[in-house]
């Protein structure tokens, strides 16, 4: 990891994507079968449903040295699992708020409904996130401290998220 | 077996294997750069490259290195896994390897034939290797727990796709619940006259399948009815069925119809959902004389007994007593195994394309319409004629309505050019009017297909290619006064013409069903974009869906002719008695556990599982995770506020090593 935190024109963004099982990374399979080609910016982890997305995966992505997250999941009321999305969603928002506060710009983090038929989405998106990361440049030395400092606190409000949503 | 207790040893020996898939991925990644570069990576003893990792020879370098004891996990960089991961899995354990120290790597989809440059392709397909090695080196092995599958399959929807699929299974000597939301079953076949290409008589071919399944031992039918439930999963459902009342009792009616007869309104006053709107029926009917069941429907939104006063002359003259006007909706439950979706499509709502003047001209048909009119058993009694009864002189067909088109479909619905050659047959004997087919293209691949439009050329059927821009009644020249104008571009000679015509009959394409979308959330499927239900894959799974123990059969997956929808119900059948045949099914091992130290009983984990899986020892006060409920999503395991619940094959020290991999390489 040389240049990493060194804004140029030839940076490239380090996108990690987490992607469903059973619709995006579907997606993202059909966007293979059809030959749309995207920025390779993006790579992908496979988790069962997005449900499984524990807002550490995301700060450890950030921490690890991406400049984005991406995630995807299936459409509201499309869940292989019933309802992982809207957990997923409601420790989304929270991890917004948490990576607001420590001086993360909110475009670095995005979570999308893309269904198995929408190749062409996983494509867009992919494609739109990479141009937006690359216009706000490298993810700073003093954000990672940030997410190293107050990687304890974060889990927690993950999973104050799901706690509250349970009840 | 399920525990992190033993961390990544440092005796874990990972053998690396990159696929070219012939020049698919090599074609677009250096190879040999990837397999530099994982020799490299901590762990990994062995990393090679072969041309096809999925052919045998490919599956015996995996099982040779096993065996010689040179590795104990193994990544394959190749398609996606939701392509080969079976295949590899099953390899390995061959080699009496076990199947879960394994990981792919999706370098074909997700790289070579997405991405441009042959360098960042490397880049990207060297990182998602070392993600898939960081992560295996923490792999358990891991056992496929087994449970039976109930032989019993569920088929929603009675069309031929459902008929078929039905009376395969149970000919094959199991229970079927066949459950069709109509009165009766034989879905659109059941309105045609004659079907293409060799016009053989609709009704000869499908009813006596039709009195088949009404008579099967092992069918039950359930007609008038909706699936309003569906729990549980492959080789074990649980089904809720809703059998709305029909006031006249099933096993009591003997189809008589005396009941129709008697009923205080005289002549038939309301639509007739079965012709289309071209008749009108009885508030007590059925939808046509061989309907199956052939058992009377009474419609409470019309029959003067549920609005008004009514003396019941219908029930005085049943003599089995059958009409039951308390009879109440009722809920069944039985247990499948697996489930065959045949719910069809419906066909396009021509005033959509409003320039063809559906609903405003008299004399401007749909298609299906048209199939009643020439129908014997029609309306009609098979005569084709106009709103004012006289036989047409001139018709035009105009092809691909709601078909091909920007503004309403893109797809080819695949049926209407061959109906439209049947129908400009069926018009011309009937009525030897002249006819015209306005086309696009004319489509017409299938057995017999094309020899049927050369012969209709014979016929003496006109052909006039062009898409038409209106139907009008706006008449230019004497001879188009009282006649409906076609105005078209004929593209072959290259000009406008203006074809009078006394009748229009439009080629209406198919599409899903307005309610395909609640249908496939309560079956846990996917739609296309355009709401045909969507398959595994397209050409090596056309049947299965996503949801293991769910089939599709017939138009419901696509636009689809009689000959395809009774082909798909067939392997639908086969697929469902495969599955029964092995009496089991293997669950996926991607269950949630707990490691009890770490767990404080708070019960945030079972609170939230959408399976009811997770109860409390309560002597212990910790969770427990109920391994055959449990179906693997993982949430659980995102909310503990302990990290005592884990997933396998996801746990979080797999996906923090692959996260960490993916970022190493970039
Ligand atoms: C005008 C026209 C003419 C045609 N002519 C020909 C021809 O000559 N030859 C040919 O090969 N093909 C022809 N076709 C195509 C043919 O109609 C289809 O291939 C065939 O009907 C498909 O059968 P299916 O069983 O899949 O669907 P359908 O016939 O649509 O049957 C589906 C059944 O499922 C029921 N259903 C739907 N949803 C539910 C639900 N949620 N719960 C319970 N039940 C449900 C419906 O009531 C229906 O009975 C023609 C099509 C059209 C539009
Ligand atoms: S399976 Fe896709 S979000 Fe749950």
């Amino acid at each position: 990891m040389s240049d990493k935190n060194v804004a140029g024109s030839d940076f490239e963004p380090r996108i990690v994507a987490f992607f469903c099982n059973w619709c995006t990374y579907t997606a993202a399979d059909l966007a293979g079968t059809a030959r749309m080609v995207y920025a390779p910016n993006a790579r992908v982890v496979r988790i069962m449903c997005s449900g499984r997305l524990d807002p550490q995966f995301v700060l450890a992505a950030l921490r690890k040295g991406a400049d984005g997250v991406l995630i995807g999941g299936c459409h509201p009321g499309d869940c292989h699992y019933q309802e992982g999305n809207y957990k997923a969603l409601r420790r989304f928002t929270l991890l917004k708020t948490l990576l607001a506060a420590m001086g993360i710009e909110e475009e670095r983090v995005r979570l999308e409904w893309i269904a198995a038929s929408e190749g062409d989405k996983v494509q867009r998106v992919i494609n739109e996130m990479t141009e937006q990361v690359r216009k706000l440049g490298p993810l700073r030395l003093e954000q990672i401290h940030q997410i190293e400092g107050s990687h304890h606190s974060a889990a927690q409000v993950g999973k104050h998220a799901v706690m509250e949503g349970a009840v | 077996m399920s525990s992190l207790d033993n961390k990544h040893n440092g005796s874990a020996r990972v053998g690396v294997y990159i696929c070219h898939c012939g020049i698919n991925i090599a074609g677009k990644v250096h190879i040999q750069d990837v397999v530099d570069i994982a020799k490299k990576l901590p762990g990994v003893t062995v990393a090679k490259e072969y041309k096809f990792m999925c052919s045998d020879p490919g599956q015996e370098i995996i099982q040779e290195d096993i065996k010689k004891g040179l590795i104990d996990r193994v990544v394959v960089a190749s398609c996606s896994p939701l392509m080969h991961e079976p295949t590899f899995r099953g390899a390995m354990a061959k080699a009496d390897g076990n199947p879960f120290m394994f990981q792919m790597a999706n370098i074909r989809e997700h790289v070579s034939w997405v991405t441009k440059d042959k360098g960042l392709a490397t880049d990207k397909s060297k990182a998602l290797v070392a993600a898939a090695v960081a992560r295996v080196m923490f792999h358990q092995p891991l056992t496929k727990t087994q449970v039976p599958v109930n032989p019993n399959v569920l088929i929603v929807g009675g069309g031929i796709a459902g008929i078929h699929a039905a009376l395969t299974m149970a000919n094959a000597g199991k229970k079927v619940y066949l459950v069709e939301r109509e009165p009766t079953i034989g879905g659109h076949m059941a309105k045609f006259d004659k079907t293409f290409p060799t016009l053989d008589c609709s009704a000869c071919i499908l009813t006596p399948k039709m009195s088949a399944v009404r008579a099967h031992p092992n069918i039950t039918l359930w007609t008038y009815s909706d699936v309003v439930g569906v729990d549980g999963f492959v080789g074990n459902f649980k089904i809720k069925v809703k059998l709305r009342p029909r006031y006249v009792i099933e096993e009591e009616c003997v189809g008589c119809l005396e009941c129709i007869e008697a009923c205080i309104f005289k002549h038939g006053k309301f639509k007739d959902e079965f012709n289309v709107g071209l008749a009108k029926r009885k508030p007590i009917y059925v939808p046509f004389p061989q309907a199956t069941p052939l058992v009377a429907v009474i419609d409470p939104e019309t029959c003067a007994y549920f609005r008004a006063k009514c003396k019941k002359p219908c029930a005085d003259v049943c003599e089995k007593k059958a009409i039951d006007f308390n009879q109440k909706e009722e809920i069944v439950e039985v247990d499948v195994g697996s489930i065959i979706l045949a719910t069809g499509f419906k066909t396009f709502d021509a005033s959509r394309v409003a320039r063809y003047g559906y609903g405003k001209y008299p004399n401007v048909y749909t298609s299906l319409e048209v199939e009643r009119l020439v129908n014997a058993a029609g309306p009609t009694g098979g005569e084709v004629v106009l709103a004012n009864g006289k036989k047409p002189k001139s018709v035009a067909i105009i092809h691909c309505v709601g078909s091909r088109d920007a503004n309403s479909n893109k797809y080819c619905s695949k049926v209407c050019c061959m109906y439209s050659l049947k129908l400009a047959h069926l018009v011309k004997e009937r009525t030897e009017a002249d006819v015209y087919n306005f086309y696009i293209d004319m489509r017409t691949p299938g057995k017999g297909y094309e020899e049927f439009y050369e012969r209709l050329l014979l016929e003496g059927i006109n052909f006039i290619r062009g898409r038409v821009a209106e139907v009008t009644d706006w008449a230019m020249t004497p001879d188009e006064e009282e006649k409906l104008v076609i105005r078209a571009e004929d593209t072959l000679v290259g000009k406008v013409r203006r074809i009078p015509v006394d009748m229009v009959v439009l080629a209406v394409g198919m599409e899903a069903q307005p309610d395909a979308d609640d249908v496939r959330r309560m079956f846990n499927i996917s739609c296309s974009h355009e709401g045909w239900f969507l398959e595994r894959h397209p050409k090596l799974a056309p049947v299965s869906t996503l949801t293991d123990g769910v089939f599709l059969a017939g138009a419901c997956q696509g636009p689809k002719d009689i000959p395809d929808s009774v082909a798909q119900a067939g392997a639908a059948a086969a697929e469902a008695l495969a599955l029964i045949d092995i009496g089991h099914v293997e669950l996926e091992p991607n269950t949630a556990f707990v490691r009890d130290e770490f767990c404080s009983g708070c019960r945030t984990c079972m609170n939230i599982c959408p399976f009811s899986a997770i109860a409390i020892d309560t002597e212990k006060d910790t969770a427990v995770v109920n391994g055959a409920l449990c179906k693997g999503c993982g949430t659980c395991v995102a909310a503990c506020p302990s990290g005592a619940l884990q997933q396998n094959l996801f746990t979080d020290e797999q996906i923090f090593h692959e996260i960490e991999g993916v970022m190493n390489y970039v």
